[in-house]
C-alpha cells in the first residue's frame, strides 16, 4: 500500500477505485461473515464458492460483517441482480452458480418468506425488515469486505475526513456536530457536541480520544457489529473527534468477548496507518493521531467512564466520583482530558460531517434527532439488528419490522435498555421511541438492546435474572450497590419460589429508591430500574406470587398446585417416573398428585407430553376459611 | 514469549512518549496477562512473579487486578472450554436447560473443570449472537440454537475429543 501524501492523492484513489471496485458488469457474492452468520454456517458457503471460483466463473466474493437478519443466517446477496438469500448452505452454492450467476434467475427455495405458503421476496429492500430501515450508523455493514480499506473508500469512506481537513477548521467541525445535536448513543444520551467542547476547552496539550466498545449489555450487539463490519467508519469519526478538540491520541476500548472485533480493527488500524490516514502528519497537514486498541478482560463495570478509563491503566476497573469528569484536567486516562463517545456515535460522525447537520436533523425527532441501532432479540419472528429513524412507535419496531411473536402468541413486555434499563408493557406499543418518552416510561434508551416477550415469560423472574445479573457484576467498591442488590436479590429469590412474604414489593421498592440514590456509578443507579418498572407495570403478577403463590407464566418453581387432568391424561405413566419424591400417585384407572408429598419441582409439568399436568391458583385463604364455615 | 524480553515501550505503543515509566509499566499489565493466558491457558504463579520483577509491580497488585477480571484464571483449565451464554436473549430461549444439562451430565458446576481436564464449564454475560440463541460458545467457536439434538452432539465431542464442526451439525 502506498503512503497517501495529501489530501488530492486521496481523491485521485477514491476515484481510480470508484470505477474499479464493484464493477457493474461482474458477478458479486455478498456473503455475510458476522459471528452470527459464522456460527451457522457462513464460511462453509465462502468456501463452496471458492471452490466455484477456481471453476472458471468470473465471480467475486465479498465478506462483509453483518447484515442484520441474523436469524436467517448465513444470509448473502448476489450482485448486479441484488437477490437475498437466507439460510444457505455449503450444498446450495452450485444451485447459485446455475441459477443465478448462469442465468441471472433467483434461486426461489433460498429467497426470503414469511411462511411456505407466502410469495418470496426477491430483493433486499423489499423485505419487511430492511424496508422501514435507515441506515446511517450501519451504512455500509453489509456492503463491503471490513478487511479491505479499498471498499471503504470507493463507497465514499474518508471523504468526510477529506472535506473536515481541507475545507473547515476545528471549531467549524464541532459547530456542525453541536448544531445537528447527535446525541451518545451509549445510553444517556448526552449531546456529543458539548462533551467535545468541554473537552477541548479543557487546559492542557495533550487529550485524548476514547472510544466504548465494552458493550456487556446482554441482548446488545450494535457496537460489536460496528466494530466488526465497518471498523472504518468508526476511525474516522474518531479522526475527525480528534481534529475538532486538538487530541493526539487515542484508544478502542473492546471487550474480550468480542476476539473477531478485535481482529477486524487491528487489520483496519494497520491498512488506516500504511495509507497514512493515521500516525504522523495525516494526508500532510501536519495532524497527528495515534489510535491503538485495547481489550477489556470481563467486567461489565468497565463500561462505565471512569472504570474503563482505570482499565486501560491497568488498573482494577473500579469506577470512582465525578467531578473531575473525564473532560477535565486529572480525569481522563492517566490524568488528561479524554473524550469519550459510545461506537455507534462515533460512526454516526463522518455522514454529519458530509451531509451537514440540516440533513441530520431531519431524520427522527426534534429533541432526537438521527437514527437508532437496536439489537431486536427474543421472542420475536426475525431477529437481528435493525436501525430506524427516532421517533418510530414500538409496535412498528415488534410488528413490522421484526414480524411479530414466534407462534403468534401474545406480546407482553419488551424489555429496553439492558440490566439498566426497564421492561415497556403492551399499553404502550405504540411509543414513540427516543431518548426522552423512553426515560418517561420508567426504562431508557441504553445501548439499544431491545428483548421481546410472550405470555411465557414470567415478569418476576425476568427482574430477579437483570438483577442477578448487575449482582455478579458490581465491581463491590460502594455498599449500596453491593449489599443493596444482593439483599433485594433475596427478596426476589423468596417471592419466585413461593416463600414471599406481605410487605415484600413495598420492600423492594423503598431499596430501589435508596440504592437508586446511594450508587456511586451507573450500574448501581440503574440496577433496580427493571424491578421498578416491572412493578409498576406488573404489579399484580407481583401480587400473585405473593399473596397467591402461583405464576401465570408457569416459570417459577414452587409456586401453584399441581393437578393431573384426568379428561386429557392417557396414562402414560411419565410423571410418576419423572417425579423424585412419589408424590404422583397411580389408582387402577388414574393417576394423582398427593399435595402433601409435592415439592412443585414442575418435573412433571415437564414430563408429561400432552400437557394434563396443570398447574393452577391456590385457592385463597379467606376462600378456604369460608368454605370450612360453609361445612 | 519470555518476560525478560518484554519490552514495555513497544507494547504500550506511541503514547509511551507522554507517560511516566511507572504508568506505562502499569499500562501494558492488562495486555500482557492476555498474552500470557493465551499461551498457557491459565495465569502461573511462576510467570506472575518474573512478571512482577519486570514490571517492578508487587505481586500483590498483580493479583489484585488480574482476580478482578473474570476472563483471567489461576487454575489449569479444560481442553474444551464451553460457556454457555446466558444473556437475555438466550435465558429467554431456555439457556438454563442447556447449563443443567451439561452440568448434569459431566457433575461439574459453572466455573469448574472435570478432573480430567476435559472440560471447563462456564457461563458468559452476552456474547452477541442473540438472534441464534441459545447460545455457548467451544474454545472460541459459537454454538447457536442448541435444540436437544445440537446438544447431544456436543457432549459426545466433549466426551470423545473428536471435534464436529456446528457446520456440520446443522447439515
Amino acid at each position: 500500500m502506498e503512503r497517501l501524501g495529501n489530501i488530492e492523492d486521496l481523491r485521485k484513489l477514491r476515484l481510480n477505485l470508484k470505477e474499479e471496485t464493484f464493477r457493474p458488469d461482474r458477478h458479486r457474492i455478498k456473503v455475510c461473515t458476522g459471528t452470527a452468520c459464522v456460527a451457522s454456517g457462513s464460511r462453509k458457503v465462502v468456501d463452496e464458492f471458492e471452490r466455484a471460483g477456481t471453476k472458471g466463473y468470473d465471480l467475486e466474493i465479498v465478506k462483509t460483517g453483518c447484515q442484520g437478519l441474523c436469524q436467517k443466517g448465513p444470509v448473502m446477496k448476489v450482485e448486479p441482480e441484488g437477490y437475498f438469500y437466507q439460510k444457505v448452505k455449503g450444498s446450495d452454492v452450485s444451485d447459485i452458480v446455475s441459477t443465478t450467476l448462469s442465468i441471472g434467475k433467483p434461486v426461489r427455495s433460498l429467497l426470503f418468506r414469511e411462511s411456505v405458503i407466502d410469495e418470496p421476496y426477491e430483493f433486499m429492500d423489499t423485505l419487511p425488515f430492511y424496508k422501514k430501515q435507515v441506515r446511517v450508523a450501519l451504512r455500509n455493514n453489509g456492503r463491503i469486505d471490513p478487511n479491505n480499506i479499498y471498499h471503504y473508500i470507493a463507497v465514499g469512506g474518508y471523504r468526510a475526513l477529506e472535506k473536515a481537513l481541507s475545507t473547515m477548521t476545528p471549531d467549524e467541525v464541532l459547530e456542525v456536530v453541536k448544531r445537528a445535536n447527535l446525541r451518545g448513543r451509549g445510553g444517556a444520551g448526552f449531546p456529543a457536541g458539548k462533551k467535545w467542547e468541554h473537552c477541548k476547552k479543557a487546559p492542557g496539550r495533550i487529550k485524548f480520544v476514547i472510544a466504548n466498545g465494552d458493550e456487556g449489555d446482554p441482548g446488545a450487539f450494535m457496537d460489536r457489529s460496528i466494530m466488526e463490519g465497518d471498523p472504518h467508519s468508526l476511525i474516522e469519526g474518531m479522526l475527525i473527534c480528534a481534529y475538532a478538540i486538538d487530541a493526539e491520541y487515542g484508544f478502542i476500548y473492546v471487550r474480550h468477548e468480542y476476539p473477531l472485533a478485535v481482529k477486524n480493527l487491528r487489520i483496519a488500524l494497520r491498512q488506516a496507518e500504511e495509507l497514512g490516514l493515521l500516525g504522523d502528519n495525516i494526508l500532510g497537514t501536519g495532524v497527528n493521531f495515534y489510535l491503538d486498541v485495547r481489550e477489556g478482560a470481563g467486567a461489565f463495570v468497565c463500561g462505565e467512564s471512569t472504570a474503563l478509563v482505570a482499565s486501560i491503566e491497568g488498573d482494577r476497573g473500579f469506577p470512582r466520583p465525578r467531578p473531575p469528569r473525564l473532560s477535565e484536567p486529572g480525569g481522563g486516562v492517566w490524568g488528561y482530558p479524554s473524550n469519550l463517545n459510545n461506537i455507534e456515535t462515533y460512526a454516526c460522525v463522518p455522514p454529519i460531517i458530509e451531509n451537514g447537520p440540516d440533513w441530520f436533523l431531519s431524520i427522527g425527532t426534534k429533541n432526537s434527532p438521527g437514527t437508532k441501532v437496536f439489537a431486536l432479540t427474543g421472542k420475536v419472528k426475525n431477529t437481528g439488528l435493525v436501525e430506524v429513524p427516532m421517533g418510530i412507535t414500538l409496535r412498528e419496531i415488534i410488528f413490522d419490522i421484526g414480524g411479530g411473536i414466534i407462534g403468534d402468541k401474545a406480546f407482553k413486555a419488551v424489555q429496553t435498555g439492558g440490566p439498566s434499563g426497564g421492561c415497556i408493557p403492551a399499553s404502550l406499543l405504540d411509543l414513540p421511541v427516543d431518548f426522552d418518552s423512553l426515560t418517561e416510561a420508567g426504562s431508557m434508551m441504553g445501548s439499544g438492546g431491545m428483548v421481546v416477550m410472550d405470555e411465557d415469560t414470567c415478569m418476576v423472574d425476568v427482574a430477579k435474572y437483570f438483577l442477578s445479573f448487575c449482582q455478579s457484576e458490581s465491581c463491590g467498591k460502594c455498599p449500596p450497590c453491593r449489599v443493596g442488590t444482593y439483599q433485594m436479590l433475596q427478596i426476589l429469590e423468596r417471592i419466585t419460589s413461593g416463600k414471599g412474604e406481605p410487605g415484600d414489593i413495598e420492600r423492594l421498592e423503598r431499596m430501589c429508591k435508596n440504592i437508586q440514590k446511594g450508587s456511586l456509578c451507573g450500574l448501581g443507579q440503574g440496577a433496580p430500574n427493571p424491578v421498578l418498572s416491572t412493578i409498576r407495570y406488573f404489579r399484580e403478577e407481583y401480587e400473585e406470587h405473593v399473596y397467591e403463590h402461583y405464576c401465570r407464566a408457569k416459570v417459577c418453581r414452587g409456586l401453584g398446585v399441581f393437578r393431573i387432568e384426568h379428561s386429557e391424561c392417557f396414562l402414560c405413566g411419565l410423571c410418576k417416573q419423572a417425579c423424585a419424591y412419589d408424590a404422583v400417585k397411580e389408582t387402577r384407572d388414574s393417576y394423582f398428585i398427593d399435595q402433601d408429598y409435592c415439592t412443585k419441582c414442575k418435573a412433571c409439568y415437564l414430563a408429561c407430553p400432552i400437557n394434563a399436568v396443570k398447574i393452577e391458583r391456590q385457592p385463597r385463604k379467606e376462600q378456604i376459611g369460608s368454605r370450612e364455615v360453609q361445612k | 514469549m519470555k518476560i525478560e524480553d518484554l519490552d514495555v515501550d513497544e507494547q504500550i505503543g506511541r503514547v509511551s512518549r507522554v507517560l511516566s515509566e511507572h504508568d506505562r509499566k502499569k499500562g501494558i499489565l492488562i495486555p500482557t496477562l492476555h498474552r500470557v493466558q493465551e499461551e498457557h491457558g491459565y495465569l502461573p504463579e511462576d510467570i506472575l512473579r518474573s512478571l512482577s520483577k519486570r514490571l517492578d509491580l508487587p505481586l500483590a497488585e498483580i493479583y489484585s487486578v488480574a482476580s478482578f477480571y473474570k476472563q483471567f484464571h489461576f487454575i489449569p483449565r479444560g481442553k474444551k472450554v464451553v460457556r454457555v451464554c446466558t444473556g437475555t436473549a438466550c435465558h429467554v430461549r431456555g439457556a438454563q436447560k442447556v447449563l443443567d444439562r451439561l452440568q448434569e451430565e459431566f457433575q461439574i458446576k459453572e466455573g469448574e473443570t472435570t478432573p480430567d481436564l476435559s472440560l471447563t464449564l462456564e457461563t458468559v454475560g452476552c456474547v452477541g449472537c442473540c438472534g441464534l440463541a441459545p447460545v455457548a460458545v467451544v474454545n472460541e467457536e459459537v454454538i447457536g440454537e442448541i435444540g436437544p439434538r445440537k446438544l447431544r452432539e456436543l457432549i459426545r465431542e466433549i466426551k470423545t475429543g473428536v471435534t464436529v464442526k456446528s457446520e456440520d451439525i446443522l447439515e
